[in-house]
């Protein structure tokens, strides 16, 4: 905690990572460290079986995008890298998902310190009934930080990494559902950066917003991107292009004979390669735009 | 042309005959349904106006001993009953409130579908139904016939009451609360007591007080529970939890069955203040639901 | 545990200091076993109440035997058979439902179908104030005002149908104010408002394309009402009459005092009676011994009756919810 505290510092004194400025520049001898490493998971809604044998390595300040057609697992596998489809009831996680070397499931790992590495951000936004400043410091306190001074240095740190700050600061005291959708969500990616997690997961954030807003988040997700690795599921190809450095295409495979349906990883790489040079035919039709 | 004649042979009237009438007959029967309730509400409401607004004074309301049944209406006052009321309602409140909470939240939070969940909130529903007078022979055996009466036997016959009633309340507003809120707690690294604490409850919390009000008008018009648990004094017992106590539905009760006319003057009297606390708890419960239904959805 | 902090790779500390292997925390597990109790504590409540109440009464149950069911009531004489009771409150709650359950779904009817959203708010405002009166107020109107102006009804018809088969031994003199039919109708009110709840909670879950469906092919209202509302609600609302039904069995103040307070058997609906619940919240003061542990027999009775009911209702309401969710 006392380490992060000065993790947060005002953006522009931060050391940019010298390995990437821009996407293209990147070569596979400058591949930053892995985050998360998936191996072979497959994941159960009870007897139904979700998404079947991924595999991939998520890197560290990198934004890995997830794209795929309706009902190909993208959320499923997202949510499965924080722990969160342990709140789905009978959900079930065959295979191996690794973070920073520890292996997510291994028996007496906590989904709470999971969580607060691995911060969530969500399809609506989901500001919680209380004011803009208690929805910043609601993490930092159930995390045991009730000092006043340093909760207002938090809130403050949090909303400007947001760039919500200029907005709200004089109102801090007024209900989070007070909000437009984009402010809402900002609100949001403030509280969950308000902990200080390692990685953010992001799941359709602007599926509910106006291009405006959502042009707001998308320029957020590059400013915060040298301090988090995120990790993006996104409907919007146009999305992908435009922020991620990797993209997973994920598809629907239906088994004729038993009538069910089953996400796949069908490619996952760099998101140029992906986007104007994809190697599986899927792949090609769905960014091309004629399936999906 | 041959289309405008062809409209005119329309017939967009309403259906005539038997099903004009048997249609009306049955709006009109509905209608009167409705007024055949208004009737004795209206005729309830105005007596006990009419009647209670004549006894009520502030000597009535603040004074004391509650007069013997003989004696005209203008001589002692009522407050040991309205007092007895407040203490043991009071109490009622403070045990099954967060009680019936909690047991609301382990049937939504913690339960889900499993069957002892399933189980105690059906059960919970089946014991809204058990008739109150029950309430008060059970306190009796349990309690009066060991730690003899007191307004704590009584609160906790009402007790017996509104836990269920709470329950069923909150549960049904917890339930509104909507999931998202849930994961974007726990998403910041929250365990699910903390979840159900900071988020949940705060959510839900105008819909529960509301529900919790109405129980507790409820309880406070109850009478049965209390004829075996706290039995009636004349004098005003501050101490709850222990004496024989009076409350003033147990003061109408005894009241309405008096020949006299004075004791009939005064359980009037009684009854408008028991109906005016009850009413005023039923509109703050409106008025807190209001305050906070914009987050329920 | 350390081994989390290891392997992060050199340079990245910070957020990942700390390791992910952590106990749950106590307060954590002991707040789901203190909301466990209290979900408990219902069944418990119950439980005990069917213990503790059994116990009270077992004296009456062993000292009379199966004649707890004849109708002999006399405390003084030691006898205590509890028929007329249990027949008291079979009238009183039938009489109830006869005339509430009509009036509330037509209420409930009116609601959904007829009137305008903003005409329903202050109606439902209505019946729940028919709720909030307390039961001894009804009692104290009923007693004081409204029984000695029943009277002079039941007289006239009390004359009017004298001589006449069976409505002769049913509303024949002579009449009392305080009677059988004036607690049911007290009843009635008292009853009206949940079933008038229940059943407009059902009826409001009538899916709007069934009623269009009707509309559509030219019903009138109530051809539409008796088309697609009965037969999707027929469940429901017959499990909102049984939930009235139990609430007419058990009500006590308000039926204490208008009901008469005379145990007897009797085709004589305007006749004083006397009924569970009632003879227990006018006797019980002043009882001990057998005497006692007979009323807190006729709770018992009162309790497995109510107990019943509540259960048959309560699952006909939650199996006609849970169907219409699989629908």
């Amino acid at each position: 905690m006392e380490q992060s505290e000065q993790e947060i510092p005002i953006q522009t004194e931060l050391p940019k990572p010298a390995v990437r400025q821009t996407t293209g520049e990147r070569t596979a001898e400058t591949t930053p460290p892995t985050v998360f490493d998936a191996k072979n998971v497959s994941i159960y809604y009870g007897a139904f079986r979700a998404v079947t044998d991924v595999s991939l390595n998520i890197h560290e300040n990198e934004i890995t995008a997830f794209i795929g057609p309706s009902g190909c697992g993208k959320t499923t596998v997202l949510r499965t890298l924080n722990r969160m489809n342990d709140l789905v009831p009978g959900a079930r996680v065959e295979g191996e998902v690794q973070y920073r070397g520890a292996s997510l499931y291994a028996s007496g790992v906590s989904p709470i310190a999971v969580r607060r590495r691995i911060g969530m951000v969500f399809q609506k936004p989901n500001p919680f009934p209380k004011s803009i400043y208690d929805n910043v410091a609601y993490g930092p306190r159930i995390n045991g930080e009730h000092n006043k001074g340093k909760l207002n240095e938090i809130v403050e740190t949090s909303l400007r990494g947001a760039a919500l700050w200029d907005e709200v600061k004089d109102r801090l005291n007024n209900s989070g559902l007070g909000l437009s959708g984009g402010q809402a969500q900002r609100l949001c990616i403030a509280r969950t950066i308000a902990v200080e997690p390692d990685v953010i997961l992001m799941d359709e954030p602007c599926s509910a917003l106006d291009p405006i807003a959502t042009g707001a988040i998308e320029d957020l997700m590059h400013e915060i991107k040298s301090r988090y690795t995120i990790v993006i599921v996104t409907h919007n190809m146009q999305q992908a292009t435009r922020v991620s450095d990797r993209t997973a295409f994920y598809s629907v495979l239906r088994n004729e004979k038993s009538d069910t349906r089953t996400g796949v990883l069908v490619e996952y790489g760099q998101t140029e390669q992906i986007f104007q040079d994809p190697t599986d035919p899927r792949t090609q039709a769905y960014v091309s735009g004629r399936m999906g | 042309m041959a289309v405008v004649t062809e409209q005119q042979g329309v017939d967009l009237r309403e259906p005539r005959g038997w099903r004009r009438t048997s249609n009306r007959i049955a709006t009109v029967l509905m209608v009167v349904s409705f007024v055949v309730v208004l009737i004795p509400l209206g005729f309830v409401l105005f007596t006990v106006i009419a009647k209670g607004a004549s006894v009520i004074s502030w000597q009535f309301l603040t004074g004391s001993p509650i007069p013997p049944n003989v004696l005209p209406a203008n001589i002692g006052g009522m407050w040991p009953a309205i007092l007895g009321t407040l203490e043991i309602t009071g109490l009622a409140t403070v045990l099954a409130v967060p009680l019936g909470v909690l047991g609301a939240i382990y049937l939504n939070e913690y339960g889900g579908k499993n069957w002892l969940a399933a189980l105690i909130g059906f059960m919970s529903d089946v014991m809204t139904g058990v008739p109150s007078i029950i309430m008060g022979l059970f306190i009796f055996s349990i309690w009066v016939l060991h730690f003899g009466f007191s307004g704590l036997a009584g609160a906790f016959a009402l007790g017996c009451l509104m836990l269920p009633i709470v329950i069923r309340s909150t549960y049904e507003m917890l339930r509104l609360v909507p999931n998202s809120l849930r994961e974007g707690s726990y998403a910041l690294g929250a365990t699910k007591s903390r979840v159900t604490l900071t988020v949940v409850l705060p959510a839900a919390i105008g819909g529960i007080v509301s529900g919790a009000l109405l129980a507790v008008a409820r309880a406070a018009g109850e009478t049965a529970p209390l004829l075996f648990t706290i039995l009636v004094v004349t004098e005003p017992n501050p101490n709850v939890f222990s004496g024989a106590n009076t409350s003033l539905p147990s003061q109408i009760f005894v009241n309405a069955s008096s020949p006299y006319v004075g004791a009939q003057d005064r359980g009037w009297g009684a009854a408008l203040t028991l109906i005016a606390i009850c009413f005023i708890l039923m509109i703050v419960a409106r008025l807190v639901t209001a305050r906070f239904a914009r987050y329920t959805h | 545990m350390s081994a989390v902090t290891e392997v992060g790779p050199a340079g990245t500390a910070g957020p990942t200091a700390s390791p992910l292997t952590e106990r749950r925390p106590l307060g954590d597990r002991g707040f789901q076993i203190l909301a466990l109790s209290c979900g408990l504590l219902v069944l418990v409540i119950l439980v005990l109440i069917a213990v503790t109440t059994s116990q009270q009464a077992s004296l009456w149950f062993t000292t009379e035997g199966w004649k707890i069911f004849t109708y002999n009531w006399n405390p003084a004489a030691n006898q205590f058979g509890a028929l007329a009771f249990i027949f008291g409150t079979a009238v009183t709650a039938v009489i109830a439902l006869v005339l509430a359950v009509p009036v509330s779904i037509g209420i409930a009817l009116l609601l959904t179908e007829v009137v305008p959203y903003r005409w329903s708010r202050p109606i439902v405002y209505v019946i729940d104030l028919l709720a909030v009166v307390p039961s001894v107020v009804w009692g104290l109107w009923g007693i004081l005002v409204f029984a000695p102006w029943l009277n002079h009804i039941y007289a006239d018809i009390g004359s009017a149908v004298n001589g006449i088969p069976v409505l002769g031994s049913l509303f024949g003199p002579p009449t009392s104010g305080a009677s059988f039919f004036t607690a049911g109708i007290i009843l009635a009110f008292m009853i009206t408002p949940i079933v008038t709840s229940l059943s407009r909670e059902v009826i409001a879950t009538v899916p709007a394309i069934d009623k269009e469906g009707a509309y559509a092919l030219g019903a009138t209202r109530l051809e539409m009402i008796r088309g697609a509302v009965w037969p999707h609600s027929q469940g429901g609302v017959v499990g909102a009459i049984l939930l009235g039904l139990g609430r007419a069995m058990g009500e006590t103040i308000a039926a204490a005092l208008v009901i008469g307070s005379s145990p007897v058997i009797t085709s004589h609906l305007f006749s004083p009676g006397y009924n569970m619940p009632a003879v227990i919240a006018n006797q019980f003061g002043e009882a001990s011994g057998v005497f006692r542990s007979a009323l807190m027999g006729i709770g018992v009775l009162l309790f497995v009756f109510t107990i019943i009911i509540n259960v048959i209702a309560r699952g006909i309401v939650e199996r006609n919810a849970r169907r219409k969710r699989g629908a």
